[in-house]
């Protein structure tokens, strides 16, 4: 003889559950909405976020760049190639830098590694193409994000830099 | 002219026509903003936002997603049965709209004012199962094949208990008539006097089976995406699938209707001193479509032998005992003769 659990029962027949659910179901539904209206609103980024790749330039005008190669070599991805051969006035500088961004993982090894800050990931995570070759950047497009996203990257390496 | 549409036969065409699109055009109409609806109130439930882009609020979702269904390919798989593949889904559709043809929204507002109309629903709805088993066979596939027998299982399982909670109503009012239903819900005791109150039980059954038989979340395991990917519905594209989504949802919305005229008293008015009219029935089907809605945010989906149990084990010895315990309390005139409401 199986005991029967009758306050179980009851439960189970006057569907507590549910009731207590639709309850729930109606306190949430005028809750604030979790999510966010994406292009009209946007989540906060942290200084350290890695988006798109920028080439800086001193306050000069001068480009950072040294071709040291640090980032090339310590990129995991092999996404990054870049020539270089000394200027008119003895200084060392880049003839070529491509990002492949189709290839990068956005690890960030790149501006870890870089001695003079010139390679950053800057705040950008928008901006999708249309086609691959688009995404095969290469020096001029990432000079022209390091002017465009400068005032950013450098409030970000600020307010990053007491942690590094 | 009114002998035009009264004595000839062009005449009484055009009027029959024109009373179907009477109700036809703003039932789609409704079930546009009806589809938009449910999705926003699921959205709100999981505190999301839900559509908002098309339109003010998103309003017009419902119109942009029609026209991407409509623009697509229609996809007919190979080795499908290709004249049955395509009638299964206008099968499901005209299923689910003939059987408003009964469905009074007032007093007289009705197409087909026959003295079986329940019988007339009841059938036109066991039916529906057609579109499905053909679409599942026809799309000559595994998980559509799947999905449908599934499918039919389960809506002949909830037709029977259906069917008898329908008869306890009917032993109740002595008519098979909807607006013989709903007068007999009519009186002093206004709210008091509806159906929900003696059939009580009755109500939540029929709002379960209700779930089940147009498969609606937790009893969507025809469509059951973790396991049957869409089941009957996998292989179908474009306005196919269009049409399958649209014989679903105003399935959906004739139970609306059917509950608020078995059990809410239909366009009868819950407060004394107003009027009845057709806005009491839009009102009570919006309520019933909101708990169908809420339903489906809140509950996850039954296992499939879960479903079964619940509709052979609960449901029917549940039902046949209350047909039979209206029966006697009808007969007898118990608790004050509510459950004996024919005309004496």
């Amino acid at each position: 003889m199986t005991q029967i659990d009758y306050a179980r029962a009851a439960k189970y027949f006057l569907l507590q559950d549910f009731v207590k659910g639709f309850a729930l179901g109606l306190k949430y539904m005028f809750r604030p909405k979790a999510t966010l209206n994406y292009p009209h609103e946007k989540g906060p980024l942290s200084p350290r976020f890695r988006g798109e790749h920028a080439l800086r330039r001193y306050p000069n005008g001068e480009e950072r760049c040294i071709a040291c190669k640090l980032c090339e070599a310590v990129c995991p991805a092999q996404a990054i190639t870049i020539d270089a051969e000394p200027r008119e006035d003895g200084s060392r500088r880049t003839t070529r830098y491509d990002i492949d961004m189709t290839k990068c993982i956005y690890c960030g090894f790149c501006q870890e590694a870089c001695p003079v800050d010139a390679i950053v990931e800057g705040p950008n995570f928008e901006f999708s193409t249309e086609t691959r070759e688009e995404l095969y950047y290469d020096k001029e497009k990432l000079l022209d994000n390091g002017a465009r996203w400068e005032a950013e990257i450098a409030r970000n390496l600020e307010m990053d830099a007491p942690y590094r | 002219m009114a002998d035009f549409f009264t004595q000839t036969g062009l005449g009484i065409g055009l009027l029959m026509v024109g009373q179907v699109l009477l109700i036809m055009l703003p039932l789609l109409l409704c079930l546009a903003f009806l589809m938009y609806a449910d999705r926003k109130i699921w959205a709100a439930v999981q505190m999301r936002r839900g559509p908002n882009v098309v339109g003010i609020f998103g309003l017009m979702q419902s119109f942009a997603d029609l026209l991407k269904y409509v623009v697509k390919e229609v996809v007919i798989p190979a080795g499908a049965d290709r004249a049955v593949f395509l009638l299964a889904p206008m099968v499901s559709l005209v299923m689910a709209l003939i059987a408003w043809a009964v469905i009074p929204f007032n007093e007289g507002w009705v197409l087909s004012d026959i003295n079986v109309a329940i019988l007339y629903v009841f059938a036109i709805s066991s039916l529906e199962v057609y579109g499905v088993i053909m679409g599942g066979w026809a799309s000559n596939s595994k998980y559509p094949f799947l999905g449908s027998l599934r499918s039919a299982a389960q809506m002949i399982s909830y037709e029977v208990s259906i069917g008898l909670i329908i008869i306890g109503v009917i032993i109740s009012t002595g008519s098979m008539n909807f607006t013989g239903i709903v007068n007999a819900q009519d009186g002093p005791g206004g709210i008091l006097h509806w159906y929900f109150l003696p059939h009580f039980p009755m109500l939540i059954l029929f709002f379960i089976s209700a779930l089940a038989e147009t498969n609606r979340p937790p009893f969507d395991l025809p469509e059951a995406e973790s396991e049957l990917v869409a089941g009957y519905q996998v292989e179908y594209s474009s306005t196919p699938f269009l049409l399958f989504m649209i014989g679903e949802l105003v399935a959906v919305v004739l139970m609306c209707a059917l509950v608020s005229l078995l059990f809410l008293g239909g366009w009868l008015s819950p407060v004394p001193f107003l009027p009845d009219g057709f806005l009491w029935m839009f009102i009570k089907m919006l309520f019933v479509f909101f708990c169908f809605s809420m339903v489906k945010a809140i509950t996850p989906r039954y296992r499939y032998d879960q479903l079964m149990r619940l509709g052979w084990k609960v449901f029917l010895p549940f039902s046949l005992f209350w047909v039979v315990f209206t029966a006697f309390a009808a007969k007898f005139e118990w608790f004050w003769g509510i459950y004996a409401r024919w005309p004496m």
